[in-house]
This record gives C-alpha cells, sequence and structure tokens, in this order.
C-alpha cells in the first residue's frame, strides 16, 4: 500500500513538471506582445525596460527561462513559494493574490461539493431503489432541470428570490468566516446550492444507473439469500459496490472547480480563483492567469493521487495490480 | 420415512410482461426429504432456477405472480411477509449459486462475508462470529481456513469460492440447501469436488438438498430423487434409479441419450431436435409435442394427467405404459448396436 502511493507520488510530480513545461511555452514562446512593455508602466525609458527585461529574465535563451521559471516555481521567489512572478498590472506578487482569492473559491468548492454529494447520491438511490414509481420520475424529472438550468440564470433567480424577494440569505460579496461567521454562512448558501444543484443532477443520474447495474449483480443475489435486510443490501453491499465512477467523477469535477467554477463566483461577486483568472485575462496579465492555471493544474494532479488512493481503499483488487 | 421438510403443491410463476404472460413454472409438486437429495434437471429456460427462487422470496415480488403452496415447517413459505421470509432465508433455508467467481463481493473479505451471514441471524459478538466462519471454511476443506479468511474472493480460486459459498450456507445449520447449478462454471476435477462436498455435509448436518442442473450427470452422482422439468412443468418425477434405467417420457429418453459418457462417442449422441419453447406461448396440450417423434393425436389438444407407477415414477405422457417400456428398450438398444 504505502509503495503504491509513493508510486503514484512520483508520477504526480512527474506530471505537475509537465504542466509546468506547458505552462512556460504558453507563457513566453506564444507572448502576447511585450511582456517588459506591459510592466513598465505609461512612458517607459529603453534604460527601464533593459532593466526589467534583466529583472525578469526576458534577455536570457527560452532554455535558462524555463530554468529560472521552474527555480522559482521549485525554489520560490522573493513573496515566498511557490514563486510566481509579479503581476504586469499592478505589480504585487501573483503569490499574494492566489493565496488571498484561493480560500474563497475552495470554500465555494466544498460547501457545494458536500451539498450535491449528499444531495445527489441520495437522490440517484432513493431513484434506483424505487425504481419506475413517482418517487422515480420525480427524482429524474429534478435530475433534467438541474442539468438543462444555466448557472448565471439559477443564480440570478436564487438571488431575486431569497435575498432580495424573501431576505432570507446574505446577498452577493464574500464575507471571511473569520471576520463573521454568521454572515459567511448566510453569503454562501445561495452560491453553494446553486453550484451544487448542477452537479447534483448529474451525481443523481450517475448513482441511479450504477445502482441499478450492480443491484442486478449476482452477489447482491447472494447478499439476499443470506437474510440480510434490504437497506443493508442496498447500502454495504450494492452502493458500496457502485461508488468507483462516483469517486473518479467527484475528484475530476473539484478539480476542474478549482479554475473555473466562475459563473458561480462572478453571480455571486465572490472574486475567488475564477475572479481571478477573468481579471487576469482582460487585463492580459499573463503571470496572474498562469498563476490560476498552475494552481488549477495541481488540484488535478492531487485530485487524480487522491482518487487513486481512495480506488486503493474501496477496491482490493486495484492495491495487488 | 425421513421426515418432510418441505413440500411444494401446485407451484406457479408467471412474470407479466408487455410481451405477454411468462408462464416459468406451472403447476410444480415435489416433497423433499431430510437426508434425500432431490435433483431437478431441464433445459435453460425449463423453469427449475426460477421454481426454487420463488421459494427463496428471491423474485422481485412488483413483477412476479406467485401461487401455490410450500409449506415448510408448517407455514406457506409463498405467502409470509416479506420480514419472516427474511428470517428464514439463510437460516432455515440457504442457497447456493452458479457461479462463484460472480457471487462472493468482489470488496469484501472472505470471511467477513462469512461472518455477515452469522450476524444476519444470530446476536454474537464479532469473535464469536469469526470463529464460526473459520470452522466452517474449515469444514468446507478450506486450507488454514483462519489466514484464508481474511483473503479477498479474487484471491480465490473457482472451487475455493465455492466451498466458501457453500460454507456460507451452512452457518445456520439449514434444514434445506438449495444449489442452482453448483458445479456448472467450474472444472471437471474441481466439480466431483464440490458434488462430493454437497453429500458429505447434506449428511453432516441433515439437510434435504435441491441440486438443480442441466447436467444428468451430477444427478446420476448424488440425487436420490429426479424431477425432470419441460417448460416450466415438471414431466417426470421418481426415484433416481427409476429415471436412469426405466425412464417413461420421451424428453427424458432424449435427454439421456444426448448425454456424453465415456462409453458414448459423440457420433451415437441422439440430440432432442429443435429448441425448447417460448415460455410466452407454450405449445397446446403436452408441451414437448412438437418436439416429439412419437407424438399423436392427444397430445396437442390435451395436457396428459400425471401417471403413477407403483414404485411411485410419476410422468406425463400420453402413451401407453407397456409401450413406452417397449421404445424405450428399443432406443437403448439401438444406441448400443451403433457405439459398437
Amino acid at each position: 500500500m504505502l509503495l503504491y502511493i509513493v508510486r503514484r507520488l512520483l508520477w504526480a510530480t512527474v506530471v505537475v513538471l509537465i504542466v509546468l513545461l506547458l505552462t512556460f511555452a504558453v507563457f513566453f514562446l506564444l507572448p502576447a506582445g511585450d511582456p517588459a512593455l506591459r510592466f513598465a508602466g505609461k512612458s517607459p525609458t529603453p534604460e527601464s525596460l533593459a532593466l526589467i527585461r534583466e529583472r525578469l529574465g526576458l534577455d536570457q535563451p527560452w532554455y535558462e527561462q524555463f530554468g529560472l521559471f521552474v527555480k522559482n516555481f521549485v525554489a520560490g521567489d522573493e513573496y515566498g513559494w511557490p514563486g510566481l512572478g509579479y503581476s504586469y498590472n499592478s505589480n504585487v506578487s501573483v503569490l499574494g493574490e492566489v493565496q488571498e482569492r484561493a480560500p474563497r473559491t475552495l470554500l465555494l468548492i466544498a460547501g457545494a461539493a458536500f451539498i450535491w454529494v449528499v444531495v445527489g447520491v441520495s437522490i440517484g438511490v432513493l431513484s434506483a431503489v424505487k425504481r419506475r414509481t413517482l418517487v422515480d420520475r420525480l427524482a429524474m424529472g429534478f435530475v433534467l432541470v438541474g442539468i438543462s438550468s444555466p448557472v448565471f440564470w439559477l443564480g440570478l433567480m436564487a438571488l431575486f428570490i431569497f435575498w432580495r424577494q424573501l431576505g432570507l440569505t446574505g446577498g452577493t460579496g464574500y464575507v471571511p468566516i473569520t471576520e463573521d461567521p454568521i454572515s459567511f454562512f448566510s453569503h454562501m448558501i445561495l452560491p453553494w446550492c446553486v453550484l451544487a444543484v448542477l452537479f447534483a443532477a448529474t451525481y443523481a443520474r450517475m448513482t441511479r444507473n450504477s445502482l441499478l447495474e450492480t443491484l442486478g449483480e449476482d452477489y447482491i443475489r447472494t447478499a439476499r439469500a443470506k437474510g440480510l435486510p434490504e437497506r443493508t443490501v442496498i447500502i454495504h453491499h450494492a452502493l458500496r459496490a457502485s461508488l468507483a465512477p462516483i469517486v473518479t467523477m467527484f475528484g475530476l469535477d473539484v478539480a476542474l472547480l478549482v479554475g473555473g467554477a466562475i459563473i458561480t463566483e462572478s453571480v455571486f461577486n465572490i472574486q475567488g480563483l475564477g475572479w481571478l483568472a477573468i481579471d487576469g485575462t482582460l487585463n492580459q496579465d499573463l503571470p496572474t492567469v498562469l498563476g490560476v492555471v498552475m494552481v488549477g493544474a495541481v488540484a488535478v494532479v492531487i485530485m487524480n493521487l487522491v482518487v487513486d488512493i481512495a480506488y486503493a481503499f474501496l477496491d482490493p483488487r486495484v492495491r495487488y495490480a | 420415512m425421513r421426515e418432510t421438510v418441505l413440500e411444494v403443491q401446485g407451484l406457479t410463476v408467471v412474470f407479466p410482461t408487455h410481451g405477454g404472460e411468462v408462464q416459468a413454472v406451472s403447476d410444480l409438486s415435489y416433497v423433499l426429504h431430510r437426508g434425500e437429495t432431490l435433483g431437478i434437471v431441464g433445459e435453460s429456460g425449463s423453469g427449475k432456477s426460477v421454481s426454487s427462487l420463488a421459494l427463496m422470496g428471491l423474485l422481485n415480488p412488483a413483477r412476479t405472480r406467485i401461487s401455490g403452496q410450500a409449506l415448510f415447517g408448517g407455514r406457506n413459505l409463498l405467502t409470509l411477509p416479506s420480514n419472516t421470509m427474511r428470517d428464514i432465508r439463510g437460516k432455515d433455508i440457504a442457497m447456493i449459486f452458479q457461479d462463484p467467481f460472480a457471487c462472493l463481493h468482489p470488496m469484501y473479505r472472505v470471511g467477513d462475508q462469512i461472518m455477515e451471514a452469522v450476524t444476519a441471524h444470530a446476536k454474537v459478538s464479532n469473535a464469536q462470529a469469526e470463529k464460526r466462519a473459520v470452522e466452517l471454511l474449515d469444514a468446507v476443506g478450506i486450507p488454514r481456513a483462519k489466514d484464508r479468511a481474511r483473503d479477498y474472493p479474487h484471491q480465490f480460486s473457482g472451487g475455493m469460492r465455492q466451498r466458501a459459498m457453500i460454507a456460507m450456507a451452512l452457518v445456520h445449520n439449514p434444514s434445506v440447501l438449495i444449489a442452482d447449478e453448483p458445479t456448472t462454471a467450474l472444472d471437471v476435477t474441481v466439480q466431483a469436488q464440490i458434488l462430493e462436498l454437497i453429500d458429505r455435509v447434506k449428511r453432516e448436518f441433515d439437510m434435504g438438498v435441491i441440486l438443480i442442473t442441466h447436467d444428468l450427470g451430477v444427478i446420476a452422482e448424488t440425487a436420490d430423487t429426479v424431477l425432470v422439468m419441460y417448460a416450466g412443468r415438471a414431466m417426470e418425477h421418481g426415484p433416481a434409479r427409476e429415471i436412469f434405467d426405466a425412464p417413461q417420457h420421451p424428453y427424458a429418453w432424449g435427454l439421456l441419450q444426448s448425454m456424453p459418457t465415456i462409453e458414448r462417442r459423440l457420433e451415437i449422441l441422439v440430440p432432442i431436435e429443435g429448441s425448447p419453447p417460448s415460455l410466452v406461448d407454450i405449445p397446446s396440450g403436452c408441451p414437448f409435442h412438437p418436439r416429439c417423434e412419437y407424438q399423436f393425436a392427444p397430445c396437442p389438444i390435451e395436457l396428459p394427467e400425471p401417471r403413477t407407477l407403483p414404485n411411485g415414477h410419476v410422468d406425463r405422457c400420453h402413451l401407453p405404459d407397456e409401450q413406452k417400456r417397449a421404445i424405450w428398450f428399443a432406443r437403448r438398444a439401438e444406441q448400443l448396436k451403433v457405439a459398437q
């Protein structure tokens, strides 16, 4: 087991290095204008441009630059570890920006993920067990609505109804949990639910299908033949075996959301990583965009690792493969 | 006379579907005694598995109509509430299945799965359940049972998995063991071991065994009584020796003469022409008549009533008894002649 985890960790490092190389290629080999020019402000002099080029390492050949890029990333720069450079616009550390924005996005994802897993899996189980009944049809109706509703529309409707009309929740914006926990929850509950709806719907459908397939397996008949209560048969035997595809999806969804909860963040004005990425893109602020891309890439790698390890725990057959 | 453990009377199982009603089992009756092996034999789709799943309450009640009686300990299994049936299932009546590769949960240790069978019907500590599990794994011939109990099913061979299934079935000393094609998925050498094991535990645990198979060879080795099913009906039913030596029904003749043995090579096997009927549209009269080379006037019209010979041998066929005997001896002689 330990060996398995170590092997996966080594692979993860290799993958991060490859992502680093690609990120670098995007940044330096396909530049949108001269980075030094953007960096230098309104009226650059040749001297200041040369200074900036030297400081950013832009006067070096590309492999030297890559070396510096990797070195900064791995060893850190003057703003700390990992080194992500400076924003061209605000001239502040990208790392600092990411550190400020990341908790917002991560808390948004964590809350939403909790809701969508609990709601989605429960609906899926209920719908599989009560197949072809009214419960099943209502559940699948919800799934269809959930999958087809655009997030921006759902978000605006939720804000309109629950905040403006009913006054039940906080509005847009973000309140740090350390500042005012109640206000934090009141502001986060709508984004959590709105982000969770789409995923809950997909997870419900996936759980239903996976569970129905498992319920036809011979070992489920064995479990029933033992005289186990139906609840044990469903949860302990069938759901356990149906979890693999759900765990896989979960890992990928969470990882992709780290850099991609953009619409939810925009509608609710949370200003997390997605907002940072949009802001950076609109201002052609490449280091900022790259910072978010790197965080997203690392999140994908980490979540893949987590999924692989979870798999090994879930299914004993994987451990010896 | 041995104690009767299970008495099935007029068991009928129907699956209503959009394409019509599937008449899976029709008017099936038999008696099972303690210490007896009843072999149920028939082609695929003859209703042999379905009849047992119906007894166990393992068919989806929403999509099945079951009638008739199955008396077990004075109660009719077919009308028991599902909770009461669950108490009986795995405790008084246990079942093992065809494919031991698919029948054990791939993600749980073999020992844990047996322990679960223990705790399903008895309030015992984990340690006691584990002790019982290891004891039974040992009893069914798993070497180093205590260590192997910690293995996962994929670390077991096919034969060992079926042994583990048998161990699981035995945890509560059931009165009836239903074995649904227990050897079909196994190597021939392992088949013999498993049949021997079933026979041994039948005696040790004093159970009645229902052995479902399409393989007459399996029946020949272990059954005391044989029931031949075709299209959901019992066509012939009697002591095993009788069925093998003097079968009464043309379908049984076909089954027996299509069975390869060491003396009978492929070229002298006599296949039964045609294929089993659709259970949505069972032929009128005797369901076997379209495939029967001896059919005559009443066969397509009237379902033959069961006829019982003095030795308890029952069959459903319109042919007169003397003629049946004559035809069977002639057929057997023919086959022996071709063999030489």
